[in-house]
């Protein structure tokens, strides 16, 4: 066999190559989109049972029990089991030369990608149900990927901190749910401004904000992570 | 980054190293030197240290006390990073994706590091498995997988190779294929530490062969110091 003398791919590449495998993965598990999906509309479903058919009470919850919805589900589309990488395959990307922080980086791509996807399937289950005021829709443009990438970095490091744990999906949880309180916040309080005809450009950045914040940390504490796996 | 190692030069050196796994002293001040060219058989009882060993020659395992190079990169710092893509190591346990085919983690493998993916299908070929190349993973037989993880050591083309129970899953057809790996590393300038309880084949295998004791390493039938 003849092979050409390789070269290492750059970091972008590689990260669009963990993700890829990551996604394809998710695609055979289905269990994200399949399983923690439907579970999110279901829970959805539930507020409107309990707490009868007050159809301006709703509206007015409506978008803040989707953001919750969405924290509280994400966290589980973050920690599925298909994303957990065994001792000998850790072994191997790390021999592959990929730095720590790529392969993080990468496993967030995927998240973020899947955690998109999961908001999608939510929306149409929250606007049939509560039946909100939409006038601040194209907010959500922004908000759908800055919530997501904010949610993925969390729930990757989560997924890296509990790695080989026991109650490794619990304990994951425990740790994104009160980190992503702000996020949480940002969105519902986004949505909110531009309904009562305010600017939402503050709490739109209070997220970007945080975003970074976490990405920086994730990044910074990525080969510590990795090295102590 | 470490400038590359040449024909003469060591792969690895280890001297007085010590290793704890969960606070468990597995190696105690073992010293071991590899050269280019060189396979080096490793035997010893269960638990003696001899996957943690590999461990540490794979740069995924810092010793305690010590000290030691691998393809001119000291363990323990930075160094070792830069030198990781030189090294191979194919564990007890498979590496590869479950849910993925054998033919996508190995084009995965060569996508990550930069390799045509053609030389994946070329790898699959050479171990016999292009016939089982879109069969997942967790569809495969021990001895299947085992011969998927010999491709990627040929997709990776090391310079160290690290071979843990070497021909554990192979049929009495594929064990040739071990030989074949070696053989490539050794050609290309590298060295193979291999492990395996198969002591008769491992001897056919090794240049020489070592045994760890007591978390040292000796030259195998020879009396450890107390």
């Amino acid at each position: 066999m003849r092979q050409v003398p390789s070269a290492t791919p750059g970091p972008i590449r590689q990260c669009a190559e963990l993700a890829r495998k990551d996604l394809r993965l998710e695609l055979r598990a289905g269990e994200a989109l399949l399983v923690t999906a439907p579970f999110g509309a279901v829970a959805l479903l539930l507020v409107p049972l309990a707490i009868g058919s007050d159809a301006p009470l709703l509206r007015q919850v409506g978008p803040g029990l989707y953001w919750v919805v969405v924290l509280l589900f994400g966290v589980l589309v973050t920690l599925r089991q298909s994303a957990v990488e065994g001792p000998a395959q850790l072994a191997m990307l790390r021999l592959c030369g990929v730095h720590p922080a790529v392969r993080l980086a990468g496993r967030t791509l995927a998240n973020a990608v899947l955690l998109v996807a999961f908001e999608l399937l939510l929306t149409p289950v929250a606007i049939a149900l509560y039946d909100p005021d939409l006038s601040g829709w194209p907010w959500l443009l922004p908000l759908f990927p800055l919530i997501a990438v904010g949610l993925a970095v969390l729930g990757t490091l989560a997924s890296a901190l509990a790695h080989g744990l026991a109650g490794r999906t619990t304990l994951g949880a425990l740790l994104v749910v009160p980190l992503a309180a702000p996020l949480v916040l940002g969105a519902t309080q986004t949505l909110a401004a531009a309904r009562y005809a305010r600017q939402p450009w503050a709490w739109l950045f209070l997220v970007l904000v945080i975003d970074l914040l976490i990405i920086v940390a994730t990044a910074l504490a990525a080969r510590q992570l990795e090295e102590s796996a | 980054m470490p400038s590359p190692v040449s024909a003469s030069d060591s792969i690895v050196t280890l001297m007085d190293v010590a290793v704890v796994v969960e606070r468990v002293p597995v190696l105690r001040g073992l010293t071991l030197g590899v050269t280019a060219g060189e396979s080096v058989g490793v035997v010893g009882a269960n638990g003696s240290g001899k996957s943690t060993l590999l461990r540490v020659l794979a740069t995924l395992l810092a010793p305690v006390r010590g000290h030691g190079r691998v393809l001119g990169a000291e363990l323990g710092t930075d160094e070792s990073f830069a030198v990781r893509p030189g090294i191979a190591l194919v564990g007890h346990v498979p590496s590869l994706y479950p849910r993925l085919t054998l033919r996508e983690n190995l084009r995965f493998l060569a996508r990550l590091t930069g390799r045509r993916e053609q030389a994946a299908d070329d790898a699959l070929e050479l171990v016999g498995l292009a016939p089982a190349g879109d069969r997942r993973a967790e569809a495969c037989s021990q001895g299947m997988l085992r011969r998927a993880e010999l491709a990627r050591v040929l997709l990776a083309q090391p310079r160290l190779l690290l071979l843990d129970e070497a021909h554990a899953g192979l049929d009495d057809g594929s064990i040739g294929l071990v030989e074949v790996v070696i053989r490539r590393v050794s050609e290309r300038g590298g060295a193979s530490v291999i492990v395996s309880h198969d002591q008769p084949r491992l001897r056919d295998l090794a240049d020489r062969m070592v045994e760890i004791r007591n978390g040292q390493a000796v030259p195998a039938d020879e009396e450890v110091p107390a």
